[in-house]
Formats: C-alpha cells, sequence, structure tokens
C-alpha cells in the first residue's frame, strides 16, 4: 500500500523532470528545426516542422562561417592555451606546495587575491600594452589566457598536492633526478586527475570567449565565437542563415559534452568548490 | 639550499610573467591613468578626481549600474529556487536522473553570445507567433522595450545558469546523511517536514556558495548583453560591463571608461569580501 504510494509519486516526479527536461532543450529544438526551413517557411510559422529540409542554408552557413577555418583557430587557441596553463601552473603549484617559505605563503596568496579582479578593469591597459609591444595576434592570446588562467589553476594544483608524499621526492632525488625530471617523470603523472579538470574548466571558458579576442584578434584568425558575431551581424533578418550558423557553431560542443559528459559534470564540481575555497581564504 | 632557490624560481617564472604582464601590471598602470587624460597611448595632463566626478553625474553609467543591480537581484533570487528545485529533482530515485543533470547543465557549454543569438530568435520570432497564434498581445514586441529586454536577460540567465547552480545543491544534498531521513520518515514526518527541518538547513551553506557565484556572475554579464539586446532600445538595458567596453572602445574614452572600470572593481570586489566576511561568520556558528 504504502510501497505503491511512493511508486506513484516517483512516477509523477519523472513525468515532471522529463517535462522540464523538454522545455530545457526547446530552444536548441527550435534552432535546429528552423534552421532546416527556407526563409519563407520561417515567415509562415516558426513551430512547425519544415516541409522539405533546406540543406543549402547549411551549405551557405558553412562557407559563410569559414568554418574550418575558424574551427581550427578555435582548436589552435584553446588547444595551446590549455597546455600552457596545465604545464605552468601544475609546476608552480608543486614549486609553491613543496616550498614552505613566508615568501611562497606570499606568492600563492597573490595569486589567488587575482582572482577577485574582472576582466574589465584590466582590459583597457592590457589592450594598450600588448598593443604597443605589437602582441595583438595569437601568440599574445595564449599568452593572456595563461594570465588568467593560472590562478585557479595553480589553485587546484596546490590542493593536490597535499596528496603527494614527500617520499616521492627524496627517493628521485637520491636516484640522481634533477628537479625538472622528477617533476615530469614522477609528480605530473601524479596529478593527471586535476589536470583533467584544470583543462575541462579552462576549455569551456576560453572556447566560448568572445570579448577577449575580439579585442586581440583580426576577423582574418577569428574563433568561432568572434566569427559568429560578425556572420550574424551580416544576416540579422535572414533567420534561415543565422539559424543554421549557430547551429553548426554548437556541434563541436555537443559532440564533446557527448563523450565526456561525467567528466565535465564532475570537473565543474571540483572547480566551484575550490573557487569558494579559494574565495574564502582571501581575507 | 642554494641550488632549491633557483628551480623554485624556474618552475615560477611562467606564471608570475603571466599573471604580471596580464593581470597586475595592467590593474596598476590602468588605477593610475584613471587620474589623467590618458588616450590608450599617452597621457599629457593630471586630472585628480576629474573623471570619477562625471561618472557619478554620468546618466547614461548610472542607470547601466541601475539596471545591472536590480538584475542581479532577480537573478539570484530566480536561481537558487531553481538550482535548488532542479536539484531535487535529480537526486530522487528517478530512471532519468542522469540524463536529466546532463540536459539541464548543457546551456552552460555552450558561449553566452551563441546562446544569446538563439535567444533572440526565441523571443523575437517564437514568441511573436505563438502571441499571434493565441491573441497574447504581451508576448508580441520582445526585446523592443527595456522591461521586455530585462526580462528576458533574466530568463536566458537562469536558464543557461540553472543547470550550474544545480550542481552546487546537488553536491550539499548528496552529503545528507541517508539515515537522518530515514529516522525522520520512521518518526512519521511527511515530506515538507522533512525538507523543512533536515535538507533544507544542510543545503543552506549551498546558498552562501551560489550567491557569491551568482552575484559575481549578474555583475560581469557581458556576451549575452550584447547578441540578446545590444543594450537596445535606446542603451536602457545596458549592464556596466558592457557600459566600460563601450566607453572606452566605441567612444574612444580611455582614461574616462578606465575610471567606470575601477568603479566596477571596487563593486565587485565589496561583493567578494562582504561574502567571505559571511562566509567566516558563519563558519565559527557552525
Amino acid at each position: 500500500m504504502k510501497k505503491n504510494k511512493e511508486k506513484r509519486n516517483l512516477f509523477s516526479i519523472e513525468i515532471l523532470g522529463i517535462a522540464l527536461g523538454l522545455l530545457w532543450i526547446a530552444p536548441f529544438y527550435l534552432m535546429i528545426v528552423n534552421a532546416f526551413k527556407t526563409k519563407r517557411e520561417i515567415f509562415e510559422g516558426v513551430l512547425g516542422i519544415p516541409d522539405s529540409l533546406a540543406l543549402e542554408n547549411f551549405v551557405q552557413a558553412f562557407i559563410d562561417l569559414e568554418f574550418l577555418k575558424s574551427l581550427f583557430n578555435s582548436v589552435l587557441i584553446t588547444g595551446l592555451s590549455i597546455a600552457v596553463i596545465i604545464l605552468f601552473s601544475s609546476m608552480a603549484g608543486y614549486a609553491l606546495a613543496r616550498n614552505k617559505s613566508k615568501l611562497s605563503g606570499i606568492i600563492f596568496f597573490t595569486f589567488v587575491a587575482a582572482m577577485l579582479i574582472p576582466f574589465q578593469s584590466v582590459m583597457i591597459p592590457l589592450v594598450s600594452i600588448f598593443g604597443q609591444a605589437n602582441m595583438l595576434n595569437a601568440g599574445g592570446l595564449v599568452f593572456m589566457y595563461l594570465g588568467f588562467g593560472c590562478s585557479l589553476s595553480i589553485f587546484l594544483y596546490h590542493g593536490a598536492m597535499t596528496g603527494v608524499s614527500k617520499t616521492m621526492d627524496e627517493a628521485a632525488i637520491i636516484d640522481g633526478a634533477n628537479r625538472f625530471q622528477l617533476f615530469w617523470y614522477i609528480i605530473f603523472p601524479l596529478l593527471k586527475p586535476i589536470s583533467v579538470t584544470v583543462g575541462i574548466l579552462n576549455t569551456i571558458w576560453i572556447w566560448n570567449d568572445y570579448l577577449l579576442p575580439s579585442l586581440v584578434l583580426s576577423e582574418a584568425n577569428a574563433t568561432i565565437p568572434l566569427k559568429m558575431f560578425y556572420f550574424f551581424g551580416q544576416y540579422t533578418k535572414q533567420w534561415h542563415l543565422a539559424l543554421a550558423g549557430l547551429t553548426i557553431a554548437i556541434i563541436p560542443v555537443i559532440i564533446g559534452y557527448f563523450f565526456a559528459q561525467k567528466q565535465i559534470i564532475k570537473g565543474v564540481s571540483e572547480g566551484l568548490s575550490s573557487r569558494l575555497k579559494a574565495n574564502m581564504i582571501k581575507e | 639550499m642554494h641550488n632549491r632557490n633557483i628551480w623554485f624560481w624556474l618552475f615560477l617564472t611562467p606564471v608570475i610573467l603571466g599573471l604580471g604582464l596580464v593581470v597586475v601590471i595592467p590593474f596598476i598602470y590602468g588605477f593610475i591613468f584613471s587620474f589623467t587624460d590618458w588616450n590608450g597611448l599617452t597621457a599629457t595632463k593630471f586630472l585628480g578626481f576629474e573623471h570619477y566626478i562625471n561618472l557619478f553625474q554620468e546618466d547614461e553609467f548610472m542607470s547601466s549600474i541601475w539596471f545591472t543591480v536590480k538584475f542581479a537581484v532577480v537573478t539570484v533570487i530566480l536561481l537558487n529556487i531553481m538550482g535548488l528545485g532542479l536539484a531535487l529533482l535529480v537526486t530522487r530515485n528517478i530512471k532519468t536522473n542522469n540524463l536529466l543533470r546532463t540536459v539541464f547543465f548543457m546551456p552552460n557549454l555552450i558561449g553566452g553570445l551563441i546562446l544569446g543569438f538563439i535567444w533572440q530568435f526565441i523571443f523575437v520570432s517564437v514568441f511573436d507567433d505563438i502571441g499571434t497564434m493565441f491573441g497574447i498581445e504581451n508576448l508580441q514586441g520582445w526585446l523592443s522595450t527595456t522591461s521586455t529586454g530585462f526580462w528576458g536577460l533574466v530568463i536566458l540567465t537562469a536558464w543557461q545558469m540553472a543547470g550550474y547552480i544545480m550542481i552546487i545543491y546537488i553536491a550539499y544534498l548528496e552529503n545528507i546523511p541517508k539515515d537522518l531521513i530515514e529516522a525522520a520518515k520512521i518518526d512519521g514526518a511527511n515530506g515538507l517536514q522533512r525538507f523543512k527541518s533536515i535538507t533544507f538547513p544542510l543545503v543552506a551553506p549551498a546558498f552562501t556558495v551560489s550567491m557569491f557565484l551568482t552575484l559575481s556572475m549578474a555583475f560581469k554579464i557581458y556576451d549575452q548583453n550584447l547578441s540578446l539586446t545590444n543594450g537596445g532600445p535606446f542603451n536602457s538595458t545596458q549592464m556596466v560591463a558592457m557600459e566600460i567596453v563601450r566607453t572606452a572602445f566605441s567612444d574612444n574614452q580611455m582614461a574616462y571608461a578606465q575610471a567606470k572600470a575601477v568603479i566596477f572593481f571596487l563593486i565587485v570586489a565589496v561583493i567578494a569580501l562582504t561574502q567571505v566576511y559571511y562566509n567566516k561568520k558563519r563558519e565559527v556558528e557552525m
């Protein structure tokens, strides 16, 4: 009797969940369905299913977005930034965790405190300084991502180092390894789980970033969000093309999410809790 | 000993250069130049607080601050209710709970700029169509007035971020000891009573976390603002972040924009530090 009631309850919760889930993906559904319509069909109604598939929308959006080129730029910039952030932040997290001096504490605190500074507060002088140094290009952008991304990443690596015993260091030094070999062959592989988290968190942010690339890159080197902005401006009143372009632009993300959803959600959850901890040590 | 120091600094050099050249030096540089007539390259005159006095008298800047504050208050409340609601839903023993987590979280992975464009279509075309179909006039002309623009931004943000806040609440909900709930059930407490006296107090700290996150997110929002309303109509839905970018790169008033950026930093810093203070006080009580 009681079991039955609970089952019925769970069933209605299930239905509610599915309804909400459908509501959540409705925007994507509307985007995709209308991307397959002709301009006239959209004008006649946005809710129905298209009569025929207007694949030419996608062909034109693909060409106008220079999709392969912007995808390449996005992959290159995100990939290089992530590699640089992971390598240098893990080294720094290791050095700061192993060296227990007052100075090292101050340096660590400075990195964490820098998370307090919003991007818009440094944006104007940043563009000015890098402009005068002729560094407003992809290389400069990767370096900027290192600067903005290293704080949280160092914090995560620093926390993970507490789980790595110091006897590792000693054994390797006795065997004649230098510090860099010790780090690269012994410590870095042990930090792999946290490297995955650092990689995920920074990828989500850098892949989707619009403002910084818009200040640094020219249209010829545009990443997907930046190119999307120009593309959209061109087709303001032509929803069939604009929606086809948006659909193309999010395909890489959906594919990535499909393959790594567990790690992504776990990574974000870890990132959230450490951001909070970082916030708490700022006095 | 000496050797030890060399490796320490070698390991730190790249990130110190990164943070120094990208964040610390621009921050100090910008602060100093906000007191001058800096044009992005050179400054000729020291103006003292002139920019700061002017910005508080500028209607556009003040209205962007008020718009942002209102937006922040509404989204903080809404996101916490939605985040907790979704978390309660997907932590129940239902078959679709993993799938639903994936679905609710999905918008967070797609950039704000792209989401804003998608929703522009929904507000402008889909809402309009539904409005015509069912004769609901309120659904027509979305994003063309200040208040529909405001609610448009709220809806977009709520839809995008609720899954993110849900993750926080899930973490706290899953930490509630199962036997506590069981014991209450045996004692005859109903669902609502269990929620009120067990679940809610135990997830309350999650609210502190998500309040900080939602507040700072609401203040820094830019991409969604740009792609959804572009600040219109007549700059009335322009938030602080966008206002600073415009002053700097469209109006070319670098020093003046930088003064606004300093005020912006102070607002964000006050929110964050208040949060730390509040957190610490809470910890003592617990």
